[in-house]
């Protein structure tokens, strides 16, 4: 009973990394609208870059989802 | 082995024909989800009584049992190896017929399939430069099926195979192994200077050729962990959201059934953004294999 609500806790816990992820994709967007501001004739290739680095920012933040879901199933 | 070559100035029909008479990398992978040798290791999910839990999607299910009469494994042939051999058709069947009643004026299909064919010539072009050039139809093969597996996966009752570790991680190993192959076979002992970024101060070599050393050898794990997480926090949202409307609705409450519209209005926004992600870590997944075949092929720039 006891390692079950452990288990629980340490799911939850283990997605804590996906507010990092957050923020890196706002820091990231934020930067991408910008430099996109500063420069509208840059947009169409600002816009592929964005989106490149949308799913490298994203990935680091589930990962932890990941490991969450290891804690809840694979023990 | 004989690579596909062609230069800037070579018709488009012509090199989709090229590249269907030449489906090696298609065949290899074909065999593969058939007799289901990368998918030995399956039954991650489908252990316990979790029934109707959003997790329930990825269990693998035996269609035909087969067993290999040599060491005993379990080849059988399951719902994500008839999936894997779906992705590896559907492509090949529109790229063929987009271009069988190739036009000046391109149709629909052969729009499609020509598209697709110069983005990743494009994408390939602009990493590597023109040494990327005979390492096309490899790239372009991964593309399709990392592609199709995961829009296949979009549609209801359908399997996503991208969403098994295990087939990523040998996708993903298969790339780092063959690419460190060909850095090797062609710079020799000279590979190693990768490791080893230029202007470094000599106190600190040891150190810096040690974590790029570490870096290198953690691409092929984060290459397929970042597909897998993707599709499967994707899939499992979607399904919780379901699970969550038919928990209103089921309740039979006159105040809690009309707040279902919330999640399904919801799911339906996710589904815009699954799909876009679908093609994105398509997209991703075959940047970075660009990118890293271009680190073997031009070390110094």
């Amino acid at each position: 009973m006891e390692t079950e609500a452990a288990k629980l806790i340490a799911a939850g816990l283990a997605v804590a990394p996906l507010l990092g992820a957050a923020v890196g994709l706002g820091v990231l967007f934020s930067g991408i609208v910008n430099s996109m501001a500063r420069n509208p004739s840059m947009s169409g290739e600002l816009r592929a870059i964005a989106f490149l680095y949308f799913a490298l920012v994203e990935a680091t933040g589930l990962f932890g989802l990941v490991v969450a879901f290891l804690i809840l199933f694979a023990f | 082995m004989e690579f596909i070559q062609f230069g800037k100035k070579t018709p488009m029909k012509i090199k989709i024909n090229k590249y269907l008479k030449k489906p090696m990398y298609n065949i290899m992978f074909f065999i593969c989800s058939v007799f289901n040798i990368i998918l030995i290791p399956n039954y991650l999910f489908a252990s316990g009584s979790a029934m109707h839990s959003p997790i329930e999607q990825f269990v693998v299910k035996t269609i035909l049992e087969i067993k290999d009469p040599f060491f005993g494994f379990d080849i059988s042939f399951t719902n994500a190896s008839l999936f894997m051999v779906l992705a590896s058709i559907v492509p090949l069947t529109i790229l063929g017929f987009g271009v069988r009643a190739a036009e000046t004026v391109p149709g629909k299909l052969q729009a499609i399939s020509e598209m697709i064919f110069e983005f990743v010539e494009n994408l390939l072009l602009e990493n590597t430069g023109d040494s990327g050039r005979p390492y096309f139809s490899f790239i372009f093969t991964l593309f399709l099926l990392v592609l199709f597996g995961n829009l296949l996966g979009m549609l209801p009752y359908s399997y996503t195979f991208t969403s098994q570790i295990i087939i990523t991680f040998f996708m993903a190993i298969v790339i780092f192994l063959s690419v460190t192959i060909i850095g090797i076979a062609r710079h020799g002992f000279g590979f190693l200077s990768l490791f080893l970024p230029s202007g470094t101060p000599l106190v600190l070599q040891p150190l810096l050729f040690v974590i790029e050393l570490i870096s290198y050898c953690i691409r092929p794990i984060s290459l397929s962990v970042r597909l897998f997480a993707n599709m499967l926090a994707g899939h499992t949202l979607l399904k919780v959201f379901g699970g969550l409307a038919v928990m209103l609705i089921g309740s039979g409450s006159v105040f809690l059934a009309p707040v279902a519209v919330l999640p399904i209005a919801a799911i339906i926004g996710m589904t815009a953004l699954e799909v876009l992600v679908a093609v994105l870590q398509a997209y991703v997944f075959t940047v970075l294999t660009c990118i890293y075949l271009n680190d073997a092929l031009n070390l110094h720039h």
